[in-house]
């Protein structure tokens, strides 16, 4: 017998709803601390939402964050923070910081004489000092960004919605559309409880969270259609966990092998797109989780039509009771 | 299901070899480049150097050459996003309508008596009328004045808003002249925001209307933003005014339709101006750098016939007064007119370089925007940053391949090399589509490619499991293979339409970077959908075929 490695057991037979009023506590529990946590500690935005200008300097020489905070005070160029960025791949003679300046006027950009008087000081401190990227984003256009960012992610959410409702049931649409809810809130909350800076680029990682989350739901919904066509008497909890059991080898193989694609980008891929990757990569967990304890338990409590044979052809009668709870096979 | 039609799997072939072609510029990617630079620059100039000969020879003109574009945040280079100003306009359109409107009423004198600008908003003209109880004649006279609007939406419709009250008549542009107008200004300031980008000669800059009154500009390989801001933030405005007066008080009242303005070079200095400019700059045809009768730098110009007959009957009628030369709202000089000047042509001097000179000389040839114009955002990144993230990215894809590789070949053994080949193959096809197409590459998008490798193999995975189900339910190899395949069809569908929604989405909210994540990830889609049924297919039925296997283990 040729080695396999099988991180899922052939023929599991794992009841998922033993637990079900825990997963889900701990479900909603986590919703709930994501939405106090993001009201109370609020999120790191980057300046595509906030303004303000970020400078990414670099320098073969170390430096101390409180020198460069000591050139720049008294500039008079605003709100400044400086922080160091470290990465693995920076070689030993790379030192990287981001310094950020909130919105002094209303174009939010620093202007070119603040700029030269920015850089001919802190060159006092580092002469060797280079600017690698300079970015600028008014007031105007954050506002504008994040009123989009919300279009983006609630069209995206409703697309979704209205496809898996066409393909499926109502009830799917809804249990898939609660877990990708559940799986965006969860990636808020944890972008506020570490801090983590929230851009542009996250909302694109959430939109990408919405899609292979989903993907994954899809995937479970369309064998839990099949088995509800071939088990037409088998209660649906069991149904359920059946379709979950024999999917799970599935959903497992493709959660690791799109986190170890995101692990090696993490890992390797650069500081200036780390939390774009965290954030997908978080969402893949979240996602596969989802999949398995929130969706299911959702068409599980809305119940779903049991008879799936075609209504014209032998029950014209039932097309009244399309999507009725626990619509027994007659 | 199993038997693919000889001419199926000619195409198949046909189109990874294809793929192939088409990506392979990209792994030479500088000596394609510059090949590429080298047969542009040959075709504008119509003969070649041969420096270009040997760029050109670089690589073969028979290969594909068309390369993935990089975006600036992998090439380095400047984003700036401008609003236009559009309203400047309307402004300067009834600057300009007063001198015509007063000369039509003045000819009916007698009936609507005296008539005299007063103070009113920026966009509209109010004009105080000597005999109110004629105001019906005088809002008829003002009306002859009046044009269709020219635009697709607003045919028919005229161009200008009449209104009385009280004995005050005000014109303003009608909605439909102002939509009109507002699109005319975005599509003047695009060209001559393009003209002065040219001008410069960088490569491929991008230049794009955004929404309503937005310019998008992004140009690679440019120093930095504020460079970029320079030659486009300067409105070069250059027009020609009849001098009223000459202070140092910038706040002394200059009387109606007289505007006061600095002058560059003697400081505290104001001249007070008639507003109506006699000649604009929209009346040049030529401006070059040269030097004046001192030596010192210059700027020589020529009129248009239009410009130079009004130029020309301007000056002949005031000599012996001052006229000044104004750019950008600033006076560069105020000389008297000695005689007629009717050549058409004249030179601006005073406090310039050489370089400056020619700068102002590019702005002038380029022409004026016609509206002022403020970056609401503006993104430089340097060449370096580009490159660390390229490598990054190329090191963390390789990686990430390896790893994936090798975990479902762990998982799947022989069909996990048949999975492994399809992924390997669905980058390469991402690649070349993304050449073939002139899509341009992101860091985002490089995240969206090394994402694609883990997400790719879903399909091939769906499949597998499928057919390990097949198998455990006791069915032959073809017949598990065939159903495997048959069955999850569906699931691979549905799976993918979700991620092309989010896609799709991605791609008309989002910008810039964002975008390049979309179209990534939409590509990626598509190609990966084609590798895992269509290709993985075919390796697994040549397989089959092959090695005629009783029993599989998988």
């Amino acid at each position: 017998m040729a080695f396999r490695l099988k991180l899922v057991p052939a023929n599991t037979r794992i009841n998922f709803f033993r637990w079900q009023w825990l997963s889900f506590g701990i479900s909603g529990a986590l919703m709930v601390a994501s939405i106090i946590v993001t009201m109370t500690m609020g999120l790191n935005f980057g300046i595509d939402f906030k303004g303000g200008t970020t400078i990414r300097t670099e320098s073969p020489t170390a430096f101390e964050v409180a020198d460069y905070r000591q050139a720049l005070d008294g500039l008079g160029v605003g709100d400044v923070s400086i922080t160091e960025v470290f990465d693995p791949t920076f070689g030993e003679n790379r030192h990287v910081a981001q310094i950020r300046i909130g919105a002094t006027n209303e174009t939010g950009s620093v202007t070119p004489e603040e700029l030269n008087r920015i850089e001919a000081a802190l060159k006092t401190v580092d002469p060797q000092i280079a600017f690698a990227a300079v970015e600028s984003v008014g007031p105007k256009v954050s506002g504008e960004m994040i009123m989009t960012a919300v279009y983006a992610v609630s069209a995206a959410a409703l697309g979704i919605l209205l496809y898996i409702w066409l393909r499926f049931e109502w009830q799917f649409a809804v249990g898939g559309v609660f877990a990708l809810i559940h799986d965006v809130l969860l990636t808020i909350g944890i972008f506020s409880l570490f801090q983590i800076k929230f851009d542009l680029t996250t909302i694109a990682a959430l939109l990408t969270i919405l899609g292979t989350s989903i993907n994954d739901t899809v995937v479970v919904f369309d064998r839990l259609r099949e088995n509800l066509i071939k088990f037409k008497t088998m209660p649906l909890i069991d149904v359920l966990n059946l379709t979950t059991n024999e999917t799970l080898s599935r959903t497992v193989m493709t959660a690791v092998t799109t986190a170890i694609a995101l692990t090696a980008l993490l890992v390797l891929g650069g500081d200036v797109i780390r939390s774009f990757v965290f954030a997908m990569l978080w969402g893949v967990f979240v996602g596969c989780y989802s999949t398995i304890y929130v969706a299911k338990n959702i068409v599980l409590w809305l119940g779903v039509k049991r008879d799936w044979s075609k209504p014209a052809k032998d029950k014209p009668e039932m097309s009244d009771t399309h999507g009725t709870p626990f619509q027994d096979a007659p | 299901m199993l038997h693919i039609p000889f001419w199926k799997r000619l195409v198949i072939l046909g189109l990874v070899g294809l793929g192939l072609l088409y990506a392979m510029p990209n792994l030479f990617y500088s000596r394609v480049e510059a090949h590429n630079d080298a047969v542009a620059a040959a075709a504008t100039a119509g003969f070649e150097t041969p420096e270009q000969a040997a760029a050109r020879a670089q690589w073969p003109d028979w290969l594909p050459s068309s390369l993935v574009n990089l975006g600036l945040d992998l090439r380095g280079g400047a984003h700036l996003l401008g609003e236009v100003h559009v309203a400047d306009v309307y402004k300067s359109r009834m600057t300009a309508l007063w001198p015509e409107l007063r000369q039509a009423l003045a000819a009916q004198r007698d009936v609507v008596g005296a008539v005299r600008r007063v103070p009113g908003p920026d966009d509209e003209l109010h004009v105080e009328i000597g005999n109110p109880d004629q105001m019906a004649q005088a809002v008829q006279i003002a009306r002859t004045l009046a044009t269709p609007v020219v635009s697709l939406s607003g045919a028919g419709q005229s161009d200008l808003d009449i209104t009385a009250r009280g004995s005050t008549l005000i014109v303003r542009l009608s909605a439909a002249e102002k939509a009109a107008t507002d699109d005319r200004t975005i599509q003047q300031s695009l060209e001559i925001v393009r003209r002065r980008v040219d001008e410069v000669g960088t490569r491929e800059p991008t230049i794009q209307r955004q929404g309503k009154d937005r310019i998008l500009i992004q140009v690679p390989g440019i120093g930095s933003a504020e460079e970029l801001k320079a030659l486009i933030g300067t409105t070069a405005k250059l027009t020609f005014n009849p001098v009223v007066g000459r202070g140092t008080d910038p706040n002394a009242s200059p009387g109606l339709g007289n505007i006061i303005l600095p002058s560059l070079d003697e400081t505290g200095v104001y001249y007070t101006l008639a507003e109506a400019p006699v000649v604009t700059g929209e009346d040049l045809t030529d401006a070059r750098p040269s030097f004046d009768q001192n030596g010192q730098p210059a700027v020589d110009f020529r009129f248009n016939p239009s410009g130079a007959k009004r130029f020309g009957a301007y000056t002949s009628a005031n000599i012996g007064q001052p006229f000044a030369i104004v750019l950008d709202n600033q006076v560069i000089s105020a000389p008297v007119i000695r005689q007629a000047i009717t050549t058409g042509s004249g030179q601006i001097s005073g406090s310039m370089d050489v370089d400056s000179s020619t700068q102002l000389a590019v702005l002038l040839r380029a022409g004026a925007l016609p509206a002022e114009m403020t970056f609401l955002e503006e993104r430089t990144i340097g060449p370096e940053l580009g490159q660390d993230s390229i490598d990054a990215g190329k090191t963390a894809a390789t990686v990430a391949t390896i790893g994936v590789v090798a975990y479902m070949i762990a998982s799947y053994g022989l069909f996990g090399v048949f999975a492994s080949v399809a992924v390997t193959v669905n980058v390469i096809l991402i690649l070349a589509v993304m050449s073939a197409m002139g899509a341009t590459l992101t860091l985002p998008g490089i995240a969206g490619i090394v994402l694609t490798v883990g997400t790719a193999v879903d399909a091939n995975v769906i499949i597998y499991e499928r057919i390990r189900d097949e198998l455990r339910a006791g069915k032959g190899v073809v017949r598990a293979i065939d159903d495997g395949f048959n069955e999850a069809m569906s699931a691979i569908i549905d799976a993918n339409v979700t991620t092309f929604i989010a896609a799709l989405v991605m791609f008309f909210l989002g910008s810039g970077p964002v975008k390049g994540f979309a179209v990534t990830l939409t590509i990626g889609l598509v190609t990966s959908v084609f590798t895992a049924i269509y290709l993985t297919r075919l390796l697994i039925v040549v397989w089959l075929q092959w090695r005629r296997p009783t029993a599989l283990e998988l």
